[in-house]
């Protein structure tokens, strides 16, 4: 269950209250660490084409199956690509299509839980028992199943992310609606004249971000899995991309002889997901949102 | 027994109390006094990060602070109980009130030979007998279905008496009771207290009696301890202390209590000015120094001592043998009385607002089989039938036990609950039952002020920003230099300071958050304005003040107020109209006098009885209520109140619903007892009520 925050947090507005929540993430070495991996990750997906020292898909058979040294941090896969640059590179990749991803769901996600669950209804029943439908599958298999209608493609990857994790998201904002909509505050703000956006957005939301915030750390490391589970499978992003999870694919069939790109990117991988997560667990604290099972 | 803990970070400095077997201490004070700190500190039963500082703590002669944690469990289970104001916070909702209290039973060691627990032996058969006895002797009449429940399953009174008989079980020396009845509704408490009154009687049990109402601990305890930041300010029997309390503060605190008969211009309450101080921040002299209206210098500077003014009286101020020769009134100057009230007629031809024939059902589930069979679905019926006007200048006090349909009816009114029947008008005009389909350009006519402070306001805007927005939406403000002009004057009418515009809901104080919500309402200048239990949770002190203030309010805007109040004392002093509402209905409704004096309903005669009053000599010949209501579900036919009336007439009011009756004062009684032959059974319950002015009523607190 994930409340809203108690009175006191609620205190925590106004200009100072970014400030103050990442003075609070980085109170704690847990969350201090996954916040700083998680920006380190970023800048490398952005500054990653700059400083790669070799292209993607840049074959130097001479040089294949190198280990790990000072000219190739990471070594070199079977076909002579460098392995540090092409997991550098898929940096951009995995973060841009998770990130835009989760983005998308936590915004469809947010707009669909407030508007029915402060409904209420008919409405609210019928989106809800639809998530639930959607929610029965693990998403890794309804993803599968998707695309493998739609094909696999870096759009129908984002079709799919968003597709998994709109319930998700809704479910999380209809349960502080649910406790937020029956406070008093907002019967006040309806007595006296404020059409719904108003009351969705001034009286309603706020108490949502919160959560909405941690959870949207979540779906992001929800979505870096996802995003690599896919490309390991085959099912998402297609050779020749330095995706990660395609990587890890091409380089199982040669581990022995090549171990260490099939090591860089799966450590990749684990630092980005446990890095996110411990963030959003800092998050959590930081905002005092409660996360309980679900 | 004796003790004498001084804290740390000063929850509490030097207080000590005795309690002798069989007497009980009311331990009353504001919330932030450190009564509930000091009634745990008496158990040795202090919250992981308080410890007692200094001081010692004494039972039958013998200290507590040197017992290691083994010999205070054998404390706990033995010799001294709490009763928490919570009842489910003692009870474990996995077993059944019967096995619990034989735990409790069983706690005493010499009554449990070496082994056995409430087993299928012999013993425990003698065991069972206990328990129903002990249930049986707080007066839970089914002892026996009760001992086979499970917590949930019996109402809040239920679960406060069966903590009350565990408590009990083990013959305690010492009895603490922290607010054992704040959450119960005053029937209930009435019952409750005659209970403790009773036991402590029987027992020679000691009760350390905590709470925040001097009513209740008048009715209750023989001596009061009044705490005040953490200090023990005076301490008296009872009825010295309400005739004759010697402490500006305790003297303040009897001001702020409404007293049924009081007339609220002629004799308005005086409430406590400012705020108790923080515990990290108490002045050095007297702690009540800042808001003292008597105050010297020396008070500043020098902190009074805990003097004997008598024998068994104590007192900690400088100026109290003034106080006691009277030559020193440590009252605030009253306010000038508010100017004489010229709307008491009802002004216009029509009411500002009335209720016709209002009824909400709420349609339980029905299993898809009933419904198949076409079942009627059933329904909790949470109002029935009711009807009510309020005139403009007027206040209509509506009280009722919890479940009596107050609040659904608020909520009808004001549209944010649907009615299933009936209509509301304003001003004679019909308004449509869903908020949302009202004439927008009339919603500022009808506003409400909610109970909770904590939750009115939304704590992410500041309260210059709360109150702008109904002024943009319904009152046409526009310029920002208008809106700003009109935040200040809606601030100044709820006296507060302008400055806290530019403050956050989560910066206030309680009260301080409801003049807020009072003055949000204002902003639109409503002529109805509804008040859902808007002070119940306040401190009296705070109280005060805000119904000083809708006092006020009201005669200088002629607005038409509902209120709606569990507390009878409340109502009273702040209504000019009152109806009584029983399960949904309205039982009794006329002029405030009129209610306040026989013949009353036998439910108002039952409510009335229950008022723990400040007098407490006055206790006399009360009538109690047995049983719970019914539940709203299955209604009983005939009068809803016959399984508990204690006026029933037996099968006429079992078959019939009870005919409305009216006398000639204009107030309507629905019961089958013609009003004549009610008047001569019943004894006026407040000699003084409805003679405005100060009446013999002011006798019991004012010297
Ligand atoms: S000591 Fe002074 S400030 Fe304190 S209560 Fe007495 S008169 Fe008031
Ligand atoms: S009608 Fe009968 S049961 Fe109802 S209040 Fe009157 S006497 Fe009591």
């Amino acid at each position: 269950m994930t409340t809203s925050p108690s009175p006191g947090a609620l205190a925590t507005r106004g200009p100072h209250a970014f400030g103050r929540a990442l003075r609070a993430l980085f109170a704690r070495p847990g969350s201090a660490i996954g916040t700083s991996l998680v920006a380190g990750f970023l800048l490398l997906a952005a500054v990653g084409p700059l400083i790669a020292p070799y292209g993607a898909n840049e074959q130097v058979f001479a040089e294949a199956r190198q280990p790990p040294s000072l000219a190739r941090p990471f070594g070199t896969d079977h076909l002579g690509r460098d392995v540090f640059s092409r997991v550098l590179l898929g940096a951009r990749d995995i973060v841009s299509v998770a990130g835009l991803g989760s983005l998308v769901a936590v915004v469809l996600g947010a707009a669909a839980g407030l508007l029915t669950s402060y409904l209420g209804g008919l409405v609210e029943e019928l989106t809800f028992r639809f998530f639930d439908a959607l929610l029965a599958m693990p998403a890794l298999l309804l993803a599968l199943l998707l695309l493998g209608m739609l094909g696999p493609s870096r759009a129908n990857v984002l079709i799919v992310l968003t597709l998994a994790y709109v319930p998700i998201v809704a479910r999380v904002v209809r349960s502080v609606v649910l406790d937020v909509k029956s406070k008093d505050y907002v019967a006040a703000a309806r007595m006296q004249g404020e059409p719904l956006p108003a009351v969705l957005l001034r009286d309603v939301l706020p108490a949502v971000l919160p959560a909405l915030a941690v959870e949207a750390a979540l779906r992001f490391s929800y979505a870096i899995f996802l995003v690599a589970s896919l490309g390991f499978l085959g099912a998402g992003v297609q050779p020749p991309s330095p995706d990660w999870g395609l990587m890890i694919r091409e380089a199982r069939t040669f581990a022995s002889l090549t171990p260490w790109a099939l090591a860089a990117p799966a450590v990749a991988i684990s630092v980005l997901v446990v890095a996110v997560n411990l963030m959003a667990e800092g998050l959590a604290r930081a905002l005092q949102v409660t996360r309980g099972v679900r | 027994m004796a003790y004498g803990p001084g804290a740390g970070v000063l929850a509490l400095r030097d207080v000590d109390l005795d309690v002798a077997p069989g007497t009980a201490v009311g331990l009353v004070g504001e919330s932030g006094s450190g009564k509930s700190t000091l009634a745990l500190a008496a158990l040795r039963f202090l919250p992981g990060d308080g410890r007692v500082v200094r001081g010692r703590v004494e039972l039958g002669g013998v200290a507590l602070d040197g017992l290691s944690s083994a010999a205070l469990r054998d404390l706990w289970r033995r010799r001294v109980r709490l009763v928490p104001q919570d009842p489910l916070a003692s009870l474990n909702p996995s077993l059944t009130v019967g096995r619990q209290v034989a735990e409790g039973l069983a706690g005493d060691p010499a009554g449990r030979d070496g082994e056995g627990t409430a087993g299928a032996s012999p013993r425990g058969d003698r065991a069972r007998d206990a328990v129903r006895a002990l249930l049986a002797s707080v007066g839970l009449a089914d002892a026996a279905r009760v001992a086979a429940s499970y917590p949930h399953q019996l109402s809040g009174g239920m679960q406060q008496r069966v903590a009350i008989a565990m408590a009990l079980g083990g013959a305690p020396e010492l009895l603490v009771m922290d607010e054992p009845t704040t959450n119960l509704d005053v029937t209930t408490e009435a019952t409750v207290l005659d209970l403790v009154r009773d036991l402590r009687e029987r027992h020679g049990t000691a009760v350390l009696y905590v709470s925040h109402s001097l009513a209740v601990v008048a009715r209750t305890c023989d001596r009061v301890a009044v705490l005040y930041a953490g200090e023990l300010v005076e301490d008296a029997p009872v009825a010295e202390l309400y005739r004759r309390p010697l402490h500006p503060y305790t003297r303040g605190l009897l001001d702020s209590l409404p007293r049924v008969g009081q007339d609220r211009r002629a004799e308005p309450l005086r409430p406590i000015e400012g705020r108790i101080p923080e515990a990290h921040a108490r002045p050095p002299g007297c702690v009540f120094a800042d808001r003292c209206p008597v105050a010297i210098e020396r008070c500043h500077a020098e902190r009074p001592a805990l003097d004997d003014a008598a024998p068994g009286r104590r007192v900690r101020c400088h100026r109290w043998p003034e106080i006691a020769a009277g030559t020193l009134d440590p009252r605030r100057p009253a306010e000038p009385p508010a100017r004489a009230h010229d709307a008491l007629a009802p002004d216009g031809d029509a009411p500002a607002l009335s209720v016709r024939s209002l009824s909400k059902r709420y349609p339980l589930a029905r299993g898809a089989w009933a419904a198949l069979r076409r079942r009627p679905a059933r329904a909790v019926r949470a109002l029935e039938d009711a009807s009510l006007e309020v005139w403009r200048g007027r206040t209509l006090g509506l009280v009722g036990e919890s479940g009596s349909g107050k609040s659904t009816l608020a909520r009808c009114v004001v549209g944010l609950t649907v009615p299933t029947a009936g209509e509301v008008a304003l001003a004679g005009a019909r308004l449509a039952p869903r908020l949302e389909h009202r004439y927008r350009a009339r919603l500022g006519e009808l506003q409400m002020v909610f109970q909770n402070s904590g939750e009115a306001l939304n704590p992410y805007l500041t309260v210059g920003e709360s109150l702008a927005r109904p002024l943009r939406r319904l009152a046409g403000a526009r310029s920002g230099g208008e809106i700003e002009a009109r935040v200040r004057s809606l601030l100044e009418a709820v006296h507060l300071p302008a400055a806290f515009a530019a403050r956050v809901p989560g910066e206030l104080s309680g009260g301080e958050q409801q003049r807020v919500a009072i003055a949000r309402a204002l902003a639109t200048e409503p002529c109805v304005l509804v008040f859902d239990e808007s002070v119940s949770g306040l401190d009296v002190s705070v109280q005060a003040g805000i119904l000083d203030l809708l006092t006020r309010l009201q005669d200088e805007r002629h607005g038409a107020y509902a209120f709606i109040s569990h507390d009878l004392a409340v109502v009273a002093y702040l209504a000019d109209d009152i109806a009584v509402m029983h399960l949904g209905r309205v039982v009794e409704s006329g002029p405030a006098s009129a209610v306040l004096r026989p013949p009353y309903h036998p439910y108002t005669e039952a409510l009335l009885s229950a008022v723990p009053t400040l007098d407490p000599d006055g206790q006399a010949e009360r009538v109690r209520l047995t049983g719970d209501a019914p539940s709203p579900v299955d209604l009983p036919p005939g009068c809803p109140f016959h399984t508990r009336c204690p006026r029933s007439l037996g099968e006429l009011c079992e078959r019939e619903a009870p005919p409305w009756r009216r006398d000639a004062s204009g107030k309507t009684v629905a019961c089958h007892i013609p009003l004549e032959e009610l008047v001569t059974a019943q004894v006026p319950l407040f000699a003084d009520a409805g003679d405005a002015g100060a009446g013999p009523a002011a006798e019991g607190a004012a010297p």
